[in-house]
């Protein structure tokens, strides 16, 4: 399989942790869009028999951080919950824009390290290596970030729906 | 609260990940046992866990924008663009090469290689110029399939066809007329449900060509196998695909435009 094809089969997994990370679904398909340019203009600094997906995550990662930082007027507003776009998806509405909320109350940098944990299922060392940063960060920003969602959720009475989920 | 010290907020995490080995989760178990507020925690990450995959996971099975997938496929546009500049700047150059083959062709020592070598670059130009095309990649379309291929089996002045390239996941797009060096050439192509594309090159060659074994070329970004058969030659060249599929495809064409 060639790169174009094993970039065709990522894509879903890209889009599912760039709308985790994002909330809305036009600007997390435009960071997955945005990711494979760069990924393309960047293909010779990606060492073939190594892992595709880790990298597309690095590469998403930085496209993400830079574009972050680039508007990050617009960040300081966060704590304000502003109303997040509407989005069309299976399961509870409620508990799903609950949740897109919370996630957006993360600091950045603990938001990918549990999107990339939970929903890519990566193990420690290879997002410490993804993001480019000790496993011991890694560990703690995991915590940090858990026990942050779990505080909100609980606040917003919201545990009791997760527990509906399960 | 006592904190053991065998037992770690990373084993906690860990565990709510269902990352620890058998006899590690078991210490961490016994250790939660007596910890019933420690418990309730990690089993709220558990839950918080299910239902993230739970929000998330459906975007898994959602069909994919077409514009992604174009985009993973295929180069981006201006990379794109420059190439064909390239080949462009090239075909300027192809004038002063062609003069110059044909001068080594009157030598007494001259290479056979001219032949194929320049039918192949040709090819390659071809590509170049017309796979990026999004509204007329053909004059004719796969709809017109018959019309087609008596139309340019009627200009090239052979009998040509349009190969089915379904075994390899290609679909014929149409086809078109092109000038070549020394008459009108076919040139059909194909493309993937992805959008990438191959494009076969047929020209009609004159009587005393010999027949060629299958040649590989490169040039710029686009591979091209290219041979000559009876009294067509052939070239198929492709940008998206790599050698060893190109190959495949090749040889797919060749057993089929057997008689």
């Amino acid at each position: 399989m060639n790169e174009a094809e094993r970039l065709v089969e990522l894509i879903p997994r890209l889009r599912r942790y760039a709308r985790a990370l994002v909330g809305d679904r036009a600007s997390a398909d435009d960071l997955v869009q945005d990711t494979l340019e760069r990924a393309w203009a960047k293909l010779h600094l990606y060492r073939s028999g190594t892992d595709l997906r880790a990298w597309l995550f690095t590469v998403m990662h930085n496209v993400h951080v830079n574009k972050v930082r680039a508007t990050r007027v617009t960040d300081t507003l966060e704590d304000d919950l502003p109303e997040l776009a509407q989005r069309a998806s299976q399961g509870d509405a409620l508990l799903v824009r609950d949740l897109d909320r919370a996630i957006a109350r993360l600091p950045a940098e603990q938001r990918a390290v549990l999107l990339l944990v939970t929903l890519e299922e990566m193990s420690y060392e290879e997002v410490a290596r993804a993001l480019g940063i000790p496993i011991g960060t890694v560990m703690s920003r995991l915590s940090r970030a858990r026990e942050k969602l779990r505080i909100m959720m609980l606040g917003q009475g919201a545990a009791a729906k997760l527990k509906v989920v399960k | 609260m006592s904190t053991e010290p065998t037992v770690t907020e990373a084993d906690l995490q860990a565990y709510a990940d269902g990352r620890l080995g058998v006899e590690r989760r078991a210490e961490v178990e016994a250790w939660l046992a007596a910890r019933p507020e420690e418990a309730e925690r990690v089993a709220a990450y558990r839950r918080l866990g299910d239902a993230l995959r739970a929000a998330y996971d459906p975007v898994l099975a959602e069909p994919v924008p077409q514009h992604l997938e174009s985009t993973a496929t295929r180069r981006p546009r201006a990379r794109r663009i420059a190439a064909v500049a390239g080949w462009i700047t090239l075909g300027a150059l192809l004038g002063a090469l062609a003069g110059w083959e044909a001068r080594d062709w009157r030598r007494p020592a001259g290479q056979p290689l001219a032949e194929g070598a320049v039918m192949a670059r040709r090819a390659a130009i071809a590509h170049a110029t017309y796979s990026p095309e999004v509204r007329h990649p053909v004059e004719v379309g796969a709809d017109q399939e018959q019309h087609l291929v008596a139309w340019l089996s009627k200009r090239v002045g052979a009998r040509v066809r349009a190969p089915k390239l379904d075994e390899a996941g290609m679909a014929l797009v149409g086809g078109r007329l092109l000038p070549g060096e020394s008459g009108p050439v076919a040139l059909f192509m194909y493309q993937t449900a992805a959008g990438r594309r191959l494009t076969l090159y047929i020209r009609a060659e004159a009587k005393g060509n010999r027949e060629t074994a299958f040649r590989y070329a490169r040039e710029n970004n686009v591979s091209v196998f290219y041979w000559i058969e009876r009294d067509c030659g052939y070239a198929i060249s492709s940008a998206d695909l790599s050698k060893d599929e190109l190959l495949r495809i090749a040889t797919l064409v060749y057993k089929q435009l057997e008689p």
